[in-house]
């Protein structure tokens, strides 16, 4: 398995210069130094001055990516995309173009996210669970067919729906909870549980249709009618085999999202007032900062590279007869 | 169930209050902010939400009077509001400002001793009054990441140097001071100034090492430390607005050991920096910085004290403003703002009493104000059973629509481009605009001049001939007949080219936006055009994009606003001044008008003290403007502003900043209401917990039952 790590790990370094590359690109195809200049000087009263002044001040009056003013490897290297990737592969983020230490705020704003992404995540995967696994228990049943009724109903509406009836209804009507803000530590229950019970609605739809279709597929295989045949309960017949077994495909899709956990909800922070991870982005890409996009990119693809190694490591966990090689 | 139990627990407050139980009785005051200050160093602040908070914490030598209107400078930390004098060439004393001779004006500003800055480790000093962390290491800064993390704290007295100090660093190279453009046209060699900082700074970080200008060696001959107490600034020529400059931040004092303590190696990396840590004298320090989440004010221990106003405008004592007279500032202990980007949790929080104040967003208009039979607005009667008040204003800022005067067809001074820009300007209806998407919040245009500043008239005599007719004691907008016969003389017949016998094809630029309102927003621009027979194209691009058009004058018809920065017609005005232009000039004149008689006539009127003569100079002006139309004046937006019962003293100050100080709250009040309007309703959880044993007992009945009929009732192991 040492082996399998070290090659991913390895292909990894070409997929994130890519990635790197990507986002430069893009990003600069949209906006301008000038622009990014103009963006952080404020609107009013903005010379030409200021604007270069900015420019050197925070390393863009370089050319982007190839100086051809330069002679040998300086061509490469004193250009802006040299000189704002290359720290990124030592997790050196830098400040933004407003001046603030990436690597804090990450570090400030992850807990939050966290907060409410783990049980969002840990709950709805439990609920959504037992949900298939009900449907399945009375499949073909009226259950069955109303439950999935209710599912696609479910899933059918947008998270914004939840979001602001949640608010509504629980916040405003029934005044049970803040309709939103953020506590740190253990009084911080009275503000996530909103959040958190909504993520999980607005989830459960398309997660227990998920796992019901994946759970009626392992049930129809022989082995579980094999069980059945040797007259194990029901119970015993789906939790014991079929959930065992159709593990591989609940992993890859709820170990891969784990890493990413981080990166927070943008919608359910912006209403609920959490101060995650999830609007750092969009506020970033809104004013303009290339330093926190590019730092921000950077960690979400090497989060999904972890992921997706995880995810493989879970398999040999989950069935003795994968091997990583 | 639990969370029941848990809610239950609770000690008897509202359960969802948002704040923690120790803020109950607090003297507080609740606010939220929607994004957060990109700048609190008071020479590069700018913006209406950064000056929400540094305007509370730094104080410049004038303020804005509260009540009285219009808007009056009053000393703040000045002893008075200075008057200036006038130098020759030579540097000699001239008897006054009509005098030719002319060339230089001077303000003495004497400032009130015993002004303390607020405790701050920048000022901290060891046993042997050595300043205590002014000469970190490194490793000093290893475990410091806030400035909480500095222990000591000290203070000091304000002194003159501080306002000096704070003109020259509009200047650095490294600030990019907003105001350094137009300040260096008037402060006696801020300029040059400004090139001899460059190049120092170069010349240090050549030799390297972190550059470090103490601004102390580098006189600036236009502004002079005169006494521990008095400086002055010396302009070119005349300029009378500087002295609203000087109730804006900019202005404001900064010490140098301040700026010195946060340009230490190490600081900046750990965001400890004066952009983000603020330091002043006024009524308030900022104690939290956390702009993801809240920021808070707290009242500054050192605060040399102010007292309420004790006269204002007519009609201020019969609305209570005046109850407070005399009695000392600031009336809260501490401001707590909270990060709120949705308008929906933020505006339900205010109806349940957990934010003091609020505005009214489109969504929640109807929710808050009816018009009334007599075409007022007013509140609904929900609103006023809660007891909330309303504050209305019209903002002293104007959205137009502007024509570039350098495009070959709108453009220009000619006859047809003129008399084209006129039938557009009628047949936009901006009435019907405000009706539609501001509520009917905003008053329609008459020029660039909004109520509230000097020049702007009222009825019959303030409307614009060219647009409306004064009938029945009301401006009313000239039939579409006269637009289409101006169209007929500008050439455009029924909305084709009576030469070519094309059709007449425009260009609207606008930033894309993806707001609900925008389309419907686009829809009626190209109807309004559409009137004319005239085709509208709306060139939709990215906010870049579209400043870089109008950068370049490739824009044809734009929309912009301006807002004022002080109360003087000449801050709106200069927006049509010639060599103000933005494509020659990089100047504030979107549309590149430049007639040359309005020009002479805005030189001449620029420095004029407000009187009959100035009037008649700005209606002069408006005349040539309006005939001329090089925008479609717009409208001048409302405010509409809502506080609670137990929120006193609220009257908008549209130029005033440093506000928070006038604001007295009832927390006995405020406590008590927010009980009754937030008692929890405790049986939708019941009925919940039931819905889910409904569900769950006919499960496991029917779980039973199956396992009962199966077919086999196995004795084989798993």
């Amino acid at each position: 398995m040492g082996a399998y790590l070290l090659r991913r790990v390895f292909y990894a370094v070409p997929i994130l210069l890519g990635v790197n590359l990507l986002t430069f690109m893009l990003f600069f195809v949209v906006n301008t130094p000038d622009d990014m200049a103009r963006m952080q000087l404020g609107m009013k009263h903005v010379s030409p001055e200021a604007i270069a002044s900015w420019k050197q001040a925070h390393g863009y009056d370089r050319p982007l990516l190839i100086n051809l003013q330069a002679r040998g490897m300086d061509t490469v290297t004193e250009t802006v995309f040299f000189d704002k990737s290359l720290r990124l592969f030592a997790f050196q983020f830098g400040q933004s173009d407003s001046g603030r230490d990436i690597g804090y705020e990450i570090g400030q704003r992850m807990m939050p996210s966290l907060a409410v992404a783990i049980p969002v995540f840990v709950i709805g995967l439990l609920v959504n669970i037992t949900v298939a696994m009900l449907l399945v228990f009375f499949r073909a049943s009226y259950l069955d067919i109303g439950g999935v009724v209710l599912l696609v109903v479910l899933m059918s509406i947008s998270s914004l729906f939840y979001i602001i009836g949640g608010q509504y209804l629980v916040g405003k009507l029934f005044q049970l909870v803040p309709i939103s803000g953020f506590a740190d530590g253990v009084s911080g229950w009275r503000f996530i549980m909103l959040p958190v019970a909504i993520g999980v609605v607005s989830g459960l739809g398309s997660g227990a249709r998920w796992y019901r279709t994946i759970f009626l597929e392992e049930g129809g295989k022989d082995y579980v009618r094999t069980a059945r045949a040797k007259g194990l309960s029901e119970l015993s017949v789906l939790f014991k085999h079929v959930l065992r077994n159709a593990l591989i495909p609940i992993l890859t899709g709820a170990v891969v999202v784990l890493p990413l956990l981080f990166m927070g909800s943008l919608i359910l922070e912006s209403f609920f007032g959490i101060p995650g991870l999830g609007s750092y982005v969009i506020d970033a890409i809104n004013a303009q900062d290339f330093s926190i996009v590019r730092a921000m990119v950077f960690l979400g693809s090497v989060l999904y590279i972890v992921g997706l190694v995880l995810t493989d490591i879970s398999y040999t966990l989950a069935d003795p007869r994968i091997r990583l090689t | 169930m639990a969370i029941v139990v848990l809610l239950a627990g609770c000690d008897g407050r509202p359960w969802n209050n948002p704040y923690p139980a120790s803020e109950d009785a607090g003297n507080i005051l609740y606010a939220s902010f929607e994004e957060r200050p990109k700048h609190l160093d008071p020479a590069r602040a700018y913006s209406a939400t950064e000056y929400e908070f540094i305007a509370q914490i730094y104080e410049p030598p004038l303020q804005y009077h509260y009540l009285k209107r219009p808007y009056t400078l009053v000393p703040l930390t000045a002893q008075q509001v200075p008057e200036p004098y006038y130098l020759d060439q030579q540097g000699k004393r001239v008897r006054s400002a009509d005098d030719a001779r002319a060339a230089y004006t001077v303000y003495q500003i004497d400032i009130r001793p015993g002004i303390r800055y607020q405790p701050h480790p920048a000022f901290a000093r060891d046993a042997a009054g050595q300043l205590l962390y002014h000469h970190l290491k490194p490793e000093d800064l290893a475990s410091r990441h806030t400035l909480a993390d500095f222990p000591e704290r000290g203070a000091r007295e304000l002194v003159a140097e501080d306002y000096v100090y704070q003109i020259k660093r509009l200047a650095h190279p490294q600030i990019n001071s907003p105001i350094l453009g137009i300040m260096s046209e008037y402060i006696v060699g801020l300029r040059d100034y400004a090139a001899t900082l460059e190049a120092a700074y170069q010349r240090q970080a050549a030799a390297g090492g972190k550059p470090y200008l103490d601004l102390r060696d580098y006189p600036l001959a236009g502004v002079q430390v005169l006494g521990r107490y008095s400086y002055s600034i010396t302009l070119q020529g005349k300029y009378p607005q500087l002295l609203y400059w000087l109730a804006m931040p900019f202005f404001a004092p900064l010490p140098q050991e301040v700026e010195h303590f946060y340009a230490q190696d190490g600081m900046a990396a750990r965001n400890i920096t004066l952009d983000w840590y603020p330091v002043g004298t006024g009524p308030y320090q900022l104690t939290v910085n956390n702009p993801n989440r809240q920021m808070v004010l707290e009242r500054n221990p050192n605060f040399h004290g102010e007292s309420y106003p004790a006269e204002g405008d007519a009609g201020d004592r019969e609305a209570g403003l005046l109850a407070d007279a005399g009695r000392p500032l600031p009336f809260v202990d501490r401001v707590v703002f909270s990060l709120e980007k949705e308008s929906i949790p933020y505006w339900n929080k205010f109806l349940q009493g957990y934010y003091d104040r609020s505005g009214i967003s489109s969504d929640n208009f109807d929710q808050a104000i009816r018009t009334a039979g007599d075409g007022d607005m007013r509140l609904t009667d929900a609103m006023v059973t809660q007891g909330i008040r309303l504050n209305t204003a019209v903002n002293t800022s104007t959205m137009y629509i502007g024509f570039n005067m350098i495009d070959s067809v709108v453009g220009g001074l000619g006859e047809r481009q003129r008399k084209l820009r006129q039938a557009l300007s009628i047949a936009l209806d901006y009435e019907e605009f405000i009706s539609i998407f501001a509520n009917g919040r905003g008053l329609a245009a008459q020029g660039p001049l909004p109520p509230g500043i000097f020049g702007y008239r009222d009825g019959a005599s303030g409307i614009n001939p060219q647009v409306y007719d004064w009938i029945g004691g009301m401006a009313q907008r000239k039939s579409l007949e006269v637009a289409r016969q101006l169209l007929v003389e500008a050439g455009y017949p029924g909305g084709l080219d009576a030469i070519s016998g094309r059709p007449l094809v425009l260009h609207l630029d606008i930033p894309a936006s993806s707001g609900p309102d925008d389309k419907a927003r686009l829809d009626w621009y190209r109807k309004q055009f559409r009137k004319l027979n005239i085709q509208l194209i709306i060139r939709n691009t990215d906010y870049n994009r579209f400043l870089d058009k109008m950068d370049k004058g490739n824009a044809q018809i734009y929309i912009w606003g301006w807002n004022a920065d002080y109360p003087d017609p000449e801050n709106f005005l200069f927006l049509l001044y010639g060599p103000n232009g933005k494509v020659k000039y990089h100047g504030e004149n979107a549309s590149n008008y430049h007639n040359a008689e309005f020009d002479r006539l805005f030189e001449q009127m620029k420095n004029m003290a407000n009187g009959p003569e100035r009037q008649r100079i700005i209606d002069q002006m408006l005349q040539i403007a309006r005939v001329d139309a090089p925008w479609i004046w717009g409208m001048h937006p409302k405010s509409f502003a809502l506080s609670h019962r137990w929120y006193h003293n609220s009257k908008p100050n549209l130029m005033a900043n440093n506000t928070l100080k006038y604001v007295r709250i009832d927390p006995g009040l405020r406590s008590e209401l927010r009980r009754q309007w937030n008692r929890p309703v405790v049986w939708p959880v019941w009925v919940m917990v039931a819905g889910v044993l409904l569900l769950i007992v006919p499960a496991l009945i029917a779980y039973r039952r199956r396992e009962r009929h199966a077919p086999t009732h196995g004795t084989g192991r798993d």
